[in-house]
């Protein structure tokens, strides 16, 4: 998914451990699914991250235009934004191996 | 398709017999879909369009949406699974359809949904709210009334989980019905079902099926309505075309024979053949086979019935499958038939195109379209046979069913030539066609005296009282000309042989009046003759009964002297009478005595 050049510059190397992660969560309102994603998420990101990240949570009831950019389908999903390349994670999220799968996050810890 | 069986109304044929509640119809703007669906899609449904690749069905949704747009005034969203924005706009360009116009208007919002499964990771449960909240955004932004989802089965790829998926799906029509809005997903076609993964199952009010055939070499697309619940229409398969405009559906056999007919009759060009039609010529509207071999005249027929139609101010469309427009014309010069001032009046087009340019289905459509645009009141085709060549035999005669069929709801009048190869196989031959025929005619050639000659018969004609005879029909410098063929003792003649036979006829006729006039010089000499006898006779008759008269006047005379001087000269001879009588007898003796 290259379709957003982002405005970040090009010289963070991804696997940078000191780098901030900018995660962007996509639920709709306050689904049961979506409270769990959110809680899992700071629960990983606690775990793995701890003061390295930023999430975004961007709520598609309100926001119902932002889904196309980041061609969300899924509901909950977790985009890595940065560091780069960009990820996608569907799901809330309770599946903390695939979880660390999808963020790449294997190596790093 | 299992669910499909109950509440699906068969066409039996009656068009006409109204449905208590007619379900509210979606109009396609797509030609002859609409008449085979009887007025469109169900509104406020969802429409299954699944085929295999290259069968037309984004093109199919993409007419849906933009005709919708344009038409319609119903803003529509196309949410492409396969295409990008760019690419459908490009696509649909080709049809004459300006998306990137109507999409700046605001009547079509074009969606480009994209999910790369290697780049997707799946960590617990989730739903597809994101794929509904942006289709409820791109509804809400235009109100529009049409959805098209091309192709949703693209997910089955991109997501792993396919319980969810299909679940999902199921609460997207749900919730597209609930939306109220007209929606065309399109789908794969399956191997053994529908749909690859089975879509059909989720839409059940209206499934259409594509299909892109090859055989003999020409590729036709078809489509069929599988279902429609709740609403006639037509189940066969139908040819379509994607052309210059879009998709048009053929054409369009109507579901009934229920075509207006005319009384009104039309001359044909040539006396001779209106007298021999019941002497008025065929009905407007009807539909006129002409069968012959090769150089039996069928175009110069045609070519009459041509300029007869455009002597009354009336269109005539031409089909030529064997001639260009200028060869026909400068062959009619030939019998002095001019067409040019016709064609230059505009009521004269002529249509040439070789038969193997392109398929059946290609040349009907190409004809449609032709005699849409043209409105003719006469339409010839010359011949059908080298168009019915293309295809197989049924496909042959649906092609003209649907063509007279087309004709006649127009009240077009049609003239079909046909050529076939000689023999007494003629008839037969045409056995397919004839029947959808209202008046036939035979021209045939007739070999005999080292000559051929052309002859003509009305075969049938319905609803005339026409004639049985044979007619030869010449062709002179001056047109066509129509007289009895010679039908006596010796056969049929035609040609020199009746020419012959009429001369003979004409000599024997002087013969016998020479004849006749010769006896009755004779008789009358004869007669002269007689009475001149007979004239003759009575004056020697009557010469001699005068003469006879006279005799017997004289002899009166001379017996009365004869008895006065007897009785005189008795008294004087008393004395001596016996000695008179002994001379007598002595007399008599001496004569023995020698």
């Amino acid at each position: 998914m290259k379709t957003k050049t982002e405005k970040r510059p090009a010289a963070d190397a991804p696997r940078q451990p000191a780098k901030l992660w900018q995660l962007r969560l996509y639920v709709t309102s306050s689904t049961p699914k979506s409270l769990t994603a959110f809680a899992n998420l700071k629960k990983f990101c606690e775990t793995h991250l701890k003061g390295r990240y930023r999430i975004t949570v961007i709520d598609l009831m309100k926001q119902p235009h932002l889904a196309k950019g980041d061609q969300i389908l899924a509901v909950p999903t977790v985009v890595r934004q940065l560091p780069q390349p960009m990820r996608t994670i569907i799901g809330n999220l309770s599946d903390t191996a695939r979880l660390l799968v999808g963020l790449d996050l294997r190596v790093a810890e | 398709m299992k669910k499909n069986g109950s509440g699906r109304i068969q066409n039996n044929g009656h068009t006409s017999a109204p449905l208590a509640v007619q379900l509210p119809k979606c109009p396609t703007g797509i030609q002859g879909l609409d008449e085979i669906t009887g007025g469109g899609l169900p509104r406020g449904r969802p429409t299954l369009v699944c085929g295999g690749a290259g069968c037309g069905k984004t093109l199919l949704a993409a007419e849906f949406l933009v005709r919708g747009a344009v038409q319609f005034d119903e803003p529509g969203v196309l949410m492409a699974f396969e295409e990008t924005e760019g690419e459908l706009k490009a696509n649909v360009a080709s049809l004459g359809f300006n998306l990137d116009r109507l999409v700046r208007r605001k009547k079509i919002v074009i969606d480009y949904v994209h999910v790369e499964r290697s780049e997707v990771q799946e960590s617990g449960e989730y739903d597809l709210e994101g794929l509904f909240v942006r289709l409820g955004h791109a509804i809400d932004s235009i109100g529009a009334k049409r959805v098209v989802l091309d192709t949703l089965e693209v997910l089955f790829a991109s997501l792993p989980n396919e319980a969810i998926l299909r679940s999902e799906l199921r609460r997207l029509f749900r919730w597209l019905k609930d939306k109220g809005v007209t929606a065309v997903i399109t789908a794969e076609r399956g191997r053994e079902s529908l749909t690859r993964h089975g879509l059909e199952e989720y839409v059940s009010d209206c499934v259409i099926l594509l299909d892109h055939r090859v055989s003999d070499q020409i590729a036709t697309r078809h489509l069929r309505v599988v279902k429609y619940r709740g609403a006639l229409h037509g189940t066969n398969e139908f040819p379509f075309l994607i052309g210059e405009e879009g998709i048009s559906v053929l054409p369009i056999t109507s579901l009934a024979l229920n075509h207006q007919v005319s009384t009104e009759r039309i001359a044909t060009g040539i006396p001779r053949l209106d007298a021999m039609l019941g002497g008025r010529g065929f009905f407007r509207g009807s539909s006129i086979l002409l069968t012959g071999t090769a150089g039996t005249g069928k175009t110069i027929i045609s070519a009459n019935f041509a300029q007869a139609a455009g002597r009354r101010g009336e269109r005539v469309l031409f089909f030529s499958f064997e001639e260009s427009p200028n060869q026909i014309m400068r062959n009619m010069h030939s019998i002095g038939l001019r067409l040019e001032p016709q064609v230059k009046k505009g009521l004269l087009r002529f249509h040439s195109a070789r038969p193997s340019l392109c398929g059946l289905e290609m040349h009907l459509a190409t004809m449609f379209k032709e005699i849409a645009t043209f409105k003719p009141h006469v339409v010839i085709v010359d011949p059908i046979t080298s168009l019915m060549d293309l295809g197989s035999a049924s496909e042959g005669k649906g092609m003209v069913t649907r063509l007279i069929d087309y004709l006649k709801a127009g009240q077009v009048t049609s003239l079909f030539t046909s050529l076939t190869q000689g023999g007494h196989a003629l008839q037969q031959s045409e056995g397919g066609m004839s029947s959808l025929m209202d008046s036939w005619l035979l021209l045939q050639d007739f070999e005999g005296n080292g000559e051929r000659n052309r002859v003509l018969y009305v075969l049938k004609a319905r609803g005339m009282k026409h004639s049985n005879q044979v007619r030869e029909f010449l062709i002179s410098d001056h047109g066509i000309d129509v007289v009895d063929a010679y039908i006596g003792a010796s056969g049929v003649l035609t040609g020199s042989a009746r020419v012959a036979q009429n001369s003979l006829e004409k000599a024997a006729i002087l013969a016998g009046q020479q004849e006749a006039a010769r006896l009755k010089r004779e008789v009358e000499r004869k007669r002269a003759a007689i009475e001149r006898q007979i004239s003759g006779l009575r004056s020697d008759y009557e010469s001699e009964s005068a003469e006879l008269r006279r005799i017997a006047d004289q002899v009166g005379t001379s017996t009365l002297m004869l008895t006065t001087e007897r009785a005189a000269s008795g008294i004087l001879r008393q004395a001596d009478a016996k000695v008179a009588t002994r001379t007598r007898v002595r007399a008599s003796s001496n004569g023995k005595a020698h």
